[in-house]
């Protein structure tokens, strides 16, 4: 694929993702989608960069803040609107709502509201792959929190020892709910934890697309080569609460002084730097962005109007 | 069951049997587990598919049950049959997050689009010092949850039988073993066949009364079955063989015909098995019954070592003969010295 090509799809990906969590945000006060949204606004360049160097049949799994990875990897939109409208067209017939997003036709094989749970379940898939002597790769979407719970060592451990083509992703964004990691951990190092197990780690800017891409790329050769597991630390920023569409200000303490590491910016925002890469190395137009950003909200209205008339959820 | 094939297998071989059957039924099916693939291979019950199996169908594995657990889930998910094995059930809460919130909830949660046919195995301890972390009984806690489907077996038979019909099942599926009767043997035909899941046995007929027995508590129901006929009661053992689903129309079939019922399980009497049981039994047949219902389950304490204390612990044939005279108003021996089925004195450990 062209370079050209390939930021234009790159951003079609931020930009929905980006574009589709500023709808919900805007239209939960209606009170028609019915269910917690966990907003994945500031953090796109993750779900994007990752499944940029992933196929088709590559699967994933993620978390309650699911919806960048599903429409990243590939989800259908009108699916996942769906969805959080209750209705039985939903992804998951209205059963899963936003933190249960699903779409195997794309493998994205569903996401779990349990910190740190999905992530054996990515270790899971890996073996079969393995078993199965297929080419594929799975990808453990996860925060910050989750790389404090047990069953993250656990599943590293499982899968460096049988050298399983899994990628381990984890999302940083300095928070577990409103707890700052600095408060949960003594040292700032989640790229790390994989050492003892001889899993490689890399800490990348998470809200830089392009170094994102180029540390999963890495991974998943290392995986599909057979070398076994890696883990990625994409150090990125929340802009919306925990859950609901609040914006706040999540990353300074009472004087306003940053409780983020010093090579994070409190002000980094990972739509505005691509469109300033690609804009500055002329990669794409201005004409391109403006274009592709028309289409993608025409898509997102379509979406929610679809949803709204959709038949209510039933029984399985 | 075919009569006419008077092969008898132990409950150990019977379990192994099931394995290696459906290993070769269906290439899907792995075995993952602590010591699976060691000389003592789960009480004899993976060796034999170890060796003809090989390592990458039967794993040994690092001690995390939790992550056993969900990359048993994530292989389900994704096409594979695994059975986890676990030489005792205490070690299945370490697992719960992950079969009871995930296993358990993937199905729904992704709108039927996927399964997660999880079959675990656990074994109960019983005797020779267990203690309290070596010696518990969870079914009720698995039964509690939807989309977890729980088997006893109680014989060879039922036990190859429950087995090769959990490996089919689209649902989790946990198997709960009792070490007591490992080296019981009962008639056990070659090759394949499956139990329902949900469908309960007859394990003898009478009219007199009704025991609703589960796991190693239909053996000591039998006996005091014998003993109670020579005293002219004749009693009927039910064993549902799953807890869930219960087979609760055999069990109301026969409370209707004698309407009087001792329930007998392996755990606690609160909150458990035999519990729920007893509420089914009040809410479908309430005015058949004769006589309250009466349990026979483990008193309200944890499990101790010092066998003097096991003995006094555990209900045994004794408890199952006086609770069935107390419900037909014969004569109650005010002696009784505890008499416990065969195994229990029998078994010389060490696990």
């Amino acid at each position: 694929m062209s370079d050209r090509n390939q930021a234009l799809s790159a951003y079609y990906g931020l930009i929905k993702i980006r574009l589709t969590e500023e709808t919900i945000a805007d239209r939960y006060k209606e009170q028609e989608m019915r269910c917690p949204v966990h907003l994945s606004i500031g953090q796109e360049a993750v779900a994007v960069g990752v499944s940029q160097c992933l196929e088709k049949e590559d699967v994933i799994f993620s978390t309650h803040r699911c919806h960048s990875h599903y429409l990243a990897k590939g989800g259908d939109l009108n699916d996942m609107i769906h969805e959080l409208y209750g209705k039985r067209t939903g992804c998951a017939k209205g059963l899963g709502g936003s933190m249960h997003l699903i779409d195997d036709r794309v493998g994205m094989l569903g996401s779990s509201a349990i910190v740190g749970g999905s992530i054996p379940l990515a270790v899971g898939a890996a073996l079969t792959i393995k078993m199965q002597n297929k080419p594929n790769v799975a990808v453990a979407f996860f925060g910050d929190g989750a790389a404090e719970e047990g069953v993250f060592y656990e599943s590293m451990n499982f899968a460096a020892l049988h050298k399983l083509p899994v990628i381990f992703v984890c999302e940083n964004n300095f928070l577990a709910t409103s707890s700052s990691l600095s408060s949960r951990k003594p040292l700032d190092n989640v790229s790390m934890h994989g050492g003892p197990f001889g899993v490689p780690g890399e800490a990348v800017d998470g809200n830089d697309f392009f170094a994102v891409r180029n540390s999963a790329q890495k991974a998943v050769d290392r995986a599909r080569k057979g070398d076994g597991p890696s883990l990625i630390e994409a150090r990125t920023l929340r802009r919306r609460k925990h859950v609901g569409p609040e914006e706040g200000q999540f990353y300074a303490d009472e004087n306003g002084n940053s409780n983020l590491p010093q090579n994070v910016s409190p002000s980094s925002c990972p739509i505005k730097a691509f469109e300033q890469h690609v804009l500055q190395e002329k990669i794409l137009s201005q004409a391109d962005l403006v274009s592709l950003k028309k289409e993608v909200q025409t898509e997102i209205e379509t979406a929610f109007e679809n949803a709204q008339a959709a038949l209510i959820s039933e029984w399985i | 069951m075919d009569m006419n094939n008077k092969r008898t297998l132990k409950y150990r071989e019977a379990i192994s049997e099931a394995l290696t059957v459906a290993m070769e039924n269906d290439p899907s099916v792995f075995i993952m587990g602590c010591g699976v693939d060691d000389e003592g291979g789960i009480f004899n019950t993976t060796r034999e598919a170890f060796l003809k199996f090989g390592k990458t169908r039967v794993m040994d594995t690092p001690l995390a049950e939790n992550a056993i657990a969900g990359i048993g889930v994530g292989s389900a998910i994704t096409g594979m049959r695994p059975v986890i094995v676990h030489a005792r059930n205490d070690f299945l809460f370490l697992a719960m997050d992950q079969i009871i919130n995930h296993a358990a909830k993937w199905k729904i949660m992704s709108g039927n689009r996927l399964k997660a046919p999880l079959f675990v195995r656990a074994v109960v301890g019983r005797g020779w010092g267990q203690a309290a972390q070596h010696s518990q009984s969870l079914q009720s806690i698995f039964a509690h949850f939807p989309g977890v489907k729980v088997i006893l077996p109680s014989t060879a038979y039922d036990a190859k039988g429950l087995i090769l019909s959990g490996l089919k099942d689209d649902e989790t599926v946990i198997c709960i073993e009792h070490r007591l009767l490992y080296e019981n043997e009962s008639p056990t035909p070659e090759g394949t066949y499956e139990i329902p899941l949900g469908k309960g046995d007859v394990k003898r007929k009478g009219k007199d009364l009704t025991i609703v027995a589960f796991s190693y508590m239909v053996k000591e129901s039998l006996e005091a079955a014998d003993q109670l006929e020579k005293e002219g009661i004749s009693v009927e053992v039910i064993d549902p063989r799953t807890v869930s689903p219960l087979d609760m129309d055999l069990i109301a079939s026969s409370v209707e015909k004698t309407g009087k019922v001792i329930v007998a399980d392996t755990s606690w009497a609160q909150f458990g098995v035999s519990a729920e049981v007893c509420a089914r039994i009040f809410e479908q047949c309430f005015y058949a019954l004769k006589a309250p219902v009466k349990r026979i389950a483990l008193p309200d304490k944890n499990t101790p070592c010092s066998s003097n204390l096991e003995k006094e612990f555990y209900p045994g044939v004794s408890d199952i003969v006086q609770a069935a005279k107390e419900l037909m108003g014969s004569e109650v021996l005010a002696d009784d010295a505890r008499v416990h089925s065969g195994e229990h004195s029998k078994f010389a450990g060490p696990f």
